[in-house]
């Protein structure tokens, strides 16, 4: 079965630190435990998504500004 | 033109609140929501409702051409900016009007005046109304500067023209150091913000945080008497007072003088909140800002005046004079409001968003909860964590303390953690009994009572 990082959180993902920054990560890109992928932001606070396994990004499974709820995948890891 | 149709550009609480004002005055209400709001109080109690996009505010809340296209669709005459959202937004202001229809709330210069910090401090100025002390404008040469800083007086603030939010403030406590880091703050402005411009301003210490109520009708302007909301968390306010324990009635009159003083010098239309530091040592108290719009403390004013603020600004939008000479406001008893958040006082006021199991609301004689829950009710992640506001009113602030406790132990939602057991504390600590606090009290507070919190 294939594996995920899920949302630790209910609210809206972001990829990016901040607007005019790059996304955290890429996919493709190799990814150790404790790295952070991505920002959920809920009731106006901003929480980093760290990763809990190592492996590779294979895809991103929801879309930058995405609403998300609570242990929903965020993306795919090879 | 006197109002036949609101359109309510806002959500939670606030919401609520203007679809009662409007009703009670007759007036039909249009409420704009987002996808995730589509089963909200609001929704359900307003005359009509209209979907205006996703979740995120950007898309929904903040969107003109949704909102206007809403007002269009609805027939709807005028729109209610409510707190937040665009209630500040000049521009948005002016898309309303310049759509034929009214903007509850001042004109757009007023807003863009206000909102401009070098702007509002000027006219404030202008109008007599002390500011804090400071350069009033970027400071160039060192001896000048030199000079103004010992005018001023230690300890001051060193800011970038350019910061914000707090960013590139540094506090110098004497001449030594404040020679040392003008140069450190220049080139940090200069690499953070491409822009070295300095300014300087007195650091208020242990500072209450005043603020006073005004209306105005664009040509005439009264007061409501002051707000204490020094009871505050990340600059956030979470327990607001009407009258200040601090503030005696010599001060009082001083303050109100100058609110309206700058009020009707912008030729102020609606309600709005003059914003000011009180240091009560000195008796000295210093202008912010101005607040160009509904407040979330608005109801500790009305309890204590027995005006309906959100009736009133309503009105005169609709193009009536103000009501009320300034003789006929007076002020009786103690009113004090505290926020009910989703949040987890036991792990650093976590958000805490999820369905309301169930609710029991508090009630009896000088109690009002002004909120958007009902039971079954599920709260969205995507906006603030407000899910209410607990006001009590009592003949005096010592008779008050105790009906908030009591209040306070009548509240109950079940399935979400809330801000009430930190209320329950601080109702019952010895100093906030007393009013004895300023703007940094709070913070240090919850340090030390973290495990009081947890349990």
């Amino acid at each position: 079965m294939a594996k995920q990082i899920l949302s630790p959180l209910p609210g809206t993902f972001y990829r990016k630190p901040a607007p005019d920054k790059p996304p955290y990560k890429q996919e493709g890109d190799s990814i150790a435990v404790g790295d952070v992928i991505g920002l959920v932001e809920v009731m106006k606070s901003f929480h980093e998504v760290k990763a809990d396994m190592a492996g590779k990004i294979a895809k991103f499974v929801v879309d930058n500004e995405d609403a998300v709820m609570a242990g929903q995948p965020l993306a795919d890891i090879d | 033109m006197a109002i036949s149709k609101l359109l309510i550009a806002n959500r939670g609480e606030i919401a609520v609140r203007i679809i009662r004002a409007a009703r009670e005055l007759g007036i039909r209400t249009v409420q704009v929501h987002s996808v995730a709001d589509a089963a909200s109080l609001a929704v359900q109690m307003a005359d009509e409702a209209v979907d205006i996009g996703p979740p995120g505010a950007a898309k929904s809340y903040l969107n003109f051409e949704a909102i206007l296209d809403a007002a269009r669709a609805t027939g709807a005459d005028a729109v209610h900016p409510g707190y937040g959202f665009l209630a500040e937004n000049a521009n948005f202001a002016d898309v309303v009007e310049e759509a034929g229809l009214i903007f509850v709330g001042p004109t757009g210069d007023a807003i863009r005046t206000m909102g401009d910090k070098a702007a509002a401090r000027s006219a404030a100025m202008e109008a007599g109304v002390p500011v804090v002390p400071g350069s009033d404008d970027c400071i160039e040469d060192p001896a000048e500067t030199e000079r103004i800083a010992r005018r001023i007086g230690f300890p001051l603030m060193i800011k970038a023209a350019a910061g914000g939010g707090g960013r590139g403030i540094r506090i110098a406590h004497d001449m030594a150091e404040f020679e040392h880091l003008m140069p450190q703050a220049q080139s940090e402005a200069q690499a953070a913000f491409g822009d070295g411009r300095l300014y300087i301003e007195k650091v208020i210490e242990k500072a209450r945080h005043i603020e006073v109520q005004v209306l105005g009708d664009g040509k005439r302007a009264v007061h409501c008497f002051e707000r204490e909301c020094s009871l505050q968390r990340r600059r956030q306010k979470v327990w607001e007072e009407a009258p200040s324990v601090a503030v005696t009635a010599a001060v009082r009159k001083r303050l109100s003088a100058s609110a309206v003083g700058l009020a009707e010098a912008v030729g102020y239309r609606g309600a709005g909140t003059v914003e000011f530091l009180y240091d009560d040592e000195s008796g000295d108290f210093y202008f912010i800002e101005m607040n160009t719009r509904i407040q979330v403390e608005h109801p500790v004013t009305e309890m204590i005046t027995g005006l309906d603020l959100v009736r009133e600004m309503i009105r005169i939008a609709g193009g009536e004079p103000l009501r009320v000479r300034q003789d006929d406001i007076a002020m009786r008893g103690h009113a004090i409001e505290v926020r009910i958040n989703a949040e987890d006082p036991a792990r650093s006021f976590m958000p805490f968003p999820g369905t309301v199991q169930a609710l029991r609301s508090p009630g009896g004689p000088g109690t009002r909860f002004d909120t958007m829950l009902y039971q079954g009710y599920e709260v969205p992640p995507f906006y603030d964590s407000l899910l209410g506001k607990l006001i009590v009113w009592d003949e005096d602030r010592d008779a008050a303390l105790e009906r908030l406790e009591r209040a306070l132990a009548e509240l109950e939602i079940e399935g979400l953690k809330t801000t009430t057991p930190l209320h329950q504390l601080l109702a019952r600590d010895p100093e906030v009994r007393k009013g004895e606090f300023h703007t940094r009290w709070l913070e240090p507070w919850l340090e030390r009572n973290a495990s009081r919190l947890n349990s």
